[in-house]
């Protein structure tokens, strides 16, 4: 029972000119946003940046490993209570016995992505032991005890999230200006997925991907598909951590709700959306759900009616995804 | 050449610059709307309560004609989704993108407390129609933030003192396992003093209380005391009420816990039980009989407490816009004409303190039918006249 | 803890239970049978309260409640799964998940456009609305006692269907091998689409039993999906018998759980129980497909 079509090798050079069309794109947001005269652009743009390395580290093991993992919300959030624990130190709020009291981005971002991706590896040691649905399920109940561990933790606010207000640094620079952090951002995205398409070619892609399609097959041809399942998913976990870290840092704040189940959903929802097939698709999946959430919700207070048909909507017509309109596009540019 | 030409333009535009000012005084700038940011929590299980404030504060707009202080009103609604993170992004969207003056609209405190500081570090002014966390009206108190609802433990420590002084012995305490459920049950501790039954926290958003009404039960209290928002509310009530208790152990509670918003979802089960509150739908002044009958006339059902503080909310910012001309740019001019607004509220009088907390008046109030047969909150007695909250001492404005 | 309360704690649980029950049935069938992740599940759930509500606020009848808002749910059901659902039979549980997930959305906003933001009064039938002694010192809701039994009566029902009739057999022989139980005659088309309609009815029913004794209003399905998904994947998935025993042991797990336990980990329990079964179980209780 395969819950996701594992994704053939794509690592073709157009993939990687469209992975860069994509961060130039990007990159050229603090312009446009500049020359718009809508400094909020930026903001909107950074969000999306943020989920979108979530996502692309989710599709890892969802749209390579085929497991569909509820818990990335969970180690989100890990990523950024770490970050929030080591800036709020500062401010002399909050005391923690294992993390520094340090705003330096250099120290902290690393840090939350060990400490996440810890916390992935031994949650992937129990849920690998199931399979298909089972997976689904397990790692929903991870992600709902990491939920309510934070918001029993009243030294770091509860319910109530925690706030802080010490300047980040990267490298002793200031880190928080707008734009910077934002090129920041767009700069660790490019690196996520310039290493995953890497990794997608690699062997390591190779027996995670067959992982997905016949397992069987595999262990008969003497690879234990296993250790390379649980790789996959502690590194999907500590850059679901970078991505919390980043999300914290452009908030000044995380709380428990930022790691809820439901923000788990979203994120395979993000994927799904986009195309699992590619390492970019959840990218356009990201854009498209947090640019769609943010412009809808002004509109009406059924914006959700909108929202949910625009999903059913691709899922009913495109197969693929998201990106699928982006190839069919490219393959009609083609053709004329 | 082009030295030249850039220099003459810059010239030029600072003349016509200067020329707009002098043109354009206070009267033109009348003409443009005051921004007001409406961020609320619109949709999923909570968006009732979203929309609830929305229509008040809109009808309290209505009441002063469209305008306040006698400029038009812009409103930009948010939904926050009940999450504080999203409700920092729509703040932050608000501010950036709409130039809103005014963030108001907010129900929960956590979301209150993610999307305040980015606001008031703006520049903007906060004002509060809800919720009322703990953390402003004490360490973080601000000259631009103002709540005119309520402090969250204001009402939970009436109800202590009601309890107190009417001797009522063995008190059972209920809430859900979050910030506004722990400050209601401190506040209520805070006054009661007396001897606790039991003391029990449930999740957030639970749907079955029959295990901790068998415990409840069987600690065999003097009364009940709860603190149900929403939809626990109503599930709780029911329960109660199916257990055979509502007429062998009382129920008490802020009146939160037993509003219209409530109330219609439970029906009569929750008829002989108290809430402590600071309007009730019977208030016989004539601007509250005004509001009553007009939010039934526009939408078909009786206002809750949320809604009568929206209400005001909208009047409040009026008056406080008249007496400085609607000069809301001047935000000292603006800050000081809130702190000393005078305006006929609907709860009788109001006032704020130092800390920019309602001090308020808190009654006790009874679930009765009404002549349509409708679960209705009646006034019975004061509990106290200008009560303050607790915090308004770690307040640093004097 | 004394006795009396011990019982009365008890049957809280299986009570508890025995709704969680009502639920899981209906989403373990189609998962099982026509390996479908079905997320509407709670949607329908919720239409069934709204429309018994419904029928219930017009005439005074509890029993024409039932009668109305349990083939209306059932016909909902139906709409659903000829409309959109279907096509997805043969898709991946992801698309599955996705497509679910938007409808919940869309069917959400539709209840909130045609009933509003008010949660709906729902009363309880006047001859239940009473406690019954049922221990010396423990007296139970009569409501709650039905619950119990008419979720017992489903269990049996569906034990009796499934196992028993031709319909069953045509169950068991297309979710077993489809292209041979077609060849065999069977219309496995309208066998899928029989299944989904009996799902939503139960799903239906477990709403209007809920009614009475929780919020009626927008959203009240997808906190109860959880807990139907977890008793499922407890039991096994497409296990009739497994989701039952799954049931029970969820309802006393978390009624025993939220009494005895500090709140937090109250809150924790159910999902410290799951992930502990799928670790030493990791096909569930009572796995069904080999």
């Amino acid at each position: 029972m395969t819950l996701a079509p594992a994704a053939p090798p794509r690592a073709s050079s157009a993939t990687l000119i469209g992975i860069a069309v994509l961060v130039v794109a990007l990159a050229l947001v603090p312009t446009v946003s500049q020359a718009l005269g809508n400094p909020f652009l930026i903001k909107i743009a950074t969000r999306i940046v943020i989920f979108a390395i979530a996502a692309v580290a989710l599709n890892l093991v969802l749209g390579f490993g085929g497991l569909v993992s509820l818990c990335h919300a969970g180690l989100f959030g890990i990523g950024g209570y770490v970050l929030g624990i080591a800036a709020a130190q500062l401010d002399g709020e909050v005391s923690a016995a294992l993390l520094p009291a340090t705003g330096e981005l250099a120290v902290v971002l690393p840090l939350a992505m060990a400490v996440a991706g810890l916390a992935a590896a031994v949650m992937g040691v129990i849920a690998l032991r199931t399979s298909g649905a089972y997976f689904i399920m397990i790692t929903l109940a991870f992600n709902q005890m990491l939920y309510y561990v934070f918001v029993a933790l009243q030294q770091y606010g509860g319910e109530d999230g925690l706030q802080f207000n010490a300047a980040l640094t990267l490298f002793g620079h200031p880190a928080t200006g707008r734009v910077p952090f934002y090129y920041g951002c767009v700069a660790a995205l490019a690196l996520v997925l310039a290493g995953m398409q890497r990794l997608i070619a690699s062997r390591f892609g190779v027996v995670l991907r067959a992982s997905a399609q016949n397992e069987r097959r595999l262990t008969a041809l003497g690879i234990p598909p296993l250790p390379y399942k649980l790789a996959a998913f502690a590194l999907s976990g500590a850059v679901a951590g970078l991505a919390g870290a980043l999300f914290a840092a452009s908030q000044s704040f995380i709380s428990p709700s930022a790691m809820s189940w439901v923000q788990s959903g979203d994120l395979v929802v993000m994927c799904v959306l986009g195309g699992l097939a590619y390492v970019a698709g959840p990218v356009i999946g990201a854009g498209a759900f947090v640019a769609l959430e943010a412009v809808l919700s002004g509109w009406s207070v059924h914006w959700q009616l909108a929202f949910g048909g625009f999903i059913i909507a691709v899922v009913v017509t495109l197969r693929g995804g998201l990106i699928d309109l982006v190839r069919i596009a490219a393959r009609g540019g083609r053709a004329s | 050449m082009t030295m030249i030409a850039s220099r003459a333009a810059t010239a030029a535009l600072v003349v016509m610059c200067g020329v707009a000012a002098l043109a354009l005084p206070h009267a033109a700038r009348a003409d443009e709307p005051i921004k007001i940011g409406f961020l609320s929590t619109f949709s999923g299980p909570q968006g009732q309560l979203g929309q609830e404030l929305f229509d008040a504060f809109n009808l309290g707009l209505k009441s002063t004609g469209g305008t306040l202080g006698g400029r038009k009103v812009e409103l930009i609604q948010g939904d926050d989704q009940a999450k504080p993170d999203v409700g920092r992004q729509v703040a932050d969207k608000m501010i950036e993108s709409d130039h809103v003056q005014i963030l108001t609209g907010i129900v929960f405190s956590n979301v209150m407390l993610a999307a305040a500081k980015p606001t008031l570090d703006a520049g903007a002014f906060v004002f509060s129609i809800n919720a009322g966390p703990s953390q402003y009206a004490g360490k973080l108190c601000h000259p631009h933030y103002f709540n005119e609802s309520f402090q969250n433990d204001m009402l939970a420590e009436a109800m202590g003192i009601y309890l107190r002084e009417n001797s009522v012995k063995r008190v059972y305490l209920m809430a859900p396992n979050y910030p506004a459920g722990k400050d209601f049950l401190a506040g209520l501790k805070r006054t009661y003093k007396g001897e606790l039954a039991g003391e029990v926290y449930t999740a957030f958003g639970q749907l079955d209380y029959a295990a901790e009404i068998a415990q409840l039960r069987a600690a065999d209290p003097g009364a009940v005391f709860f603190f149900y928002p929403g939809g626990m509310g109503i599930n709780f009530v029911k329960q109660y009420a199916q257990a055979g208790l509502m007429d062998k152990v009382r129920l008490y509670g802020p009146s939160f816990s037993l509003d219209q918003t409530i109330l219609p979802g439970i029906g009569d089960a929750a008829v002989g039980s108290f809430a402590s509150t600071f309007w009730t739908e019977d208030f016989d002044n004539a601007a509250s009989k005004k509001f009553v009958a007009d939010f039934e006339a526009a939408y078909g059902r009786l206002p809750s407490t949320y809604a009568s503080a929206a209400y005001d909310g909208a009047r409040i910012l009026d008056a406080a816009l008249k007496a400085i001309g609607g000069r809301i740019e001047d935000k000292d001019a603006f800050q000081k004409a809130l702190e000393s607004v005078k305006f006929d509220s609907i709860r009788g009088h109001f006032k704020f303190n130092t800390n920019h907390y309602p001090i308020m008046d808190s009654y006790l109030s009874e679930v009765i039918k009404d002549a349509k047969g409708r679960p209705t909150l009646k006034r019975l007695e004061l509990i106290k006249a200008d009560q303050a909250d607790s915090y308004a001492a770690e307040c640093a404005m004097k | 803890m004394t006795t009396a309360l011990l019982i009365e704690q008890g049957l809280n649980g299986l009570q508890l239970g025995v709704q969680l029950f009502l639920m899981a049935a209906g989403l373990t069938l189609v998962f099982g049978i026509m390996n479908m992740i079905n997320l509407t599940h709670g949607s329908l759930f919720m239409v069934g309260a709204f429309l018994a509500a419904t029928v219930l606020a017009h005439t005074g009848s509890f029993v024409l409640a039932l009668v109305v808002a349990v083939p209306a749910t059932a016909l909902a059901g139906l709409v659903l799964e000829a409309a959109v659902l279907r096509r997805f039979y043969g898709r991946s549980h992801l698309d599955q998940v996705l497509v679910t997930f938007g409808l919940i959305m869309v069917i959400n906003e539709l209840t909130r456009m045609v009933w509003g933001n008010v949660p709906v009064p729902m009363a309880l039938p006047q001859v239940l609305s009473g406690a019954v002694t049922i221990y010396p010192g423990v007296t139970y809701p009569s409501f709650r006692l039905a619950i119990l039994a008419v979720g017992l009566l489903v269990a049996l029902g569906l034990y009796v269907v499934v196992v028993h009739t031709r319909v069953g057999m045509w169950v068991r022989a297309g979710a077993s091998d489809r292209a041979m139980a077609s060849a065999m005659g069977v219309n496995v088309g309208l066998v899928f689409s029989l299944v989904f309609a009996a799902g939503a009815a139960l799903a239906g029913l477990a709403g209007i039993m809920a009614g009475p004794i929780s919020a009626v209003q927008v959203g009240m399905g997808e906190p109860v999906l959880i807990l139907a998904l977890v008793v499922t994947v407890i039991g096994g998935i497409g296990s009739i018998k497994g989701a039952l025993i799954a049931a029970v042991l969820i309802g006393l797990a978390d009624t025993f759980g939220r009494v005895l336990l500090p709140p937090a980990l109250g809150s924790m329990i159910i999902f410290m129980m799951m992930a502990a079964i799928l670790a030493w179980r990791p096909r569930g209780l009572f796995p069904v497909h080999g």
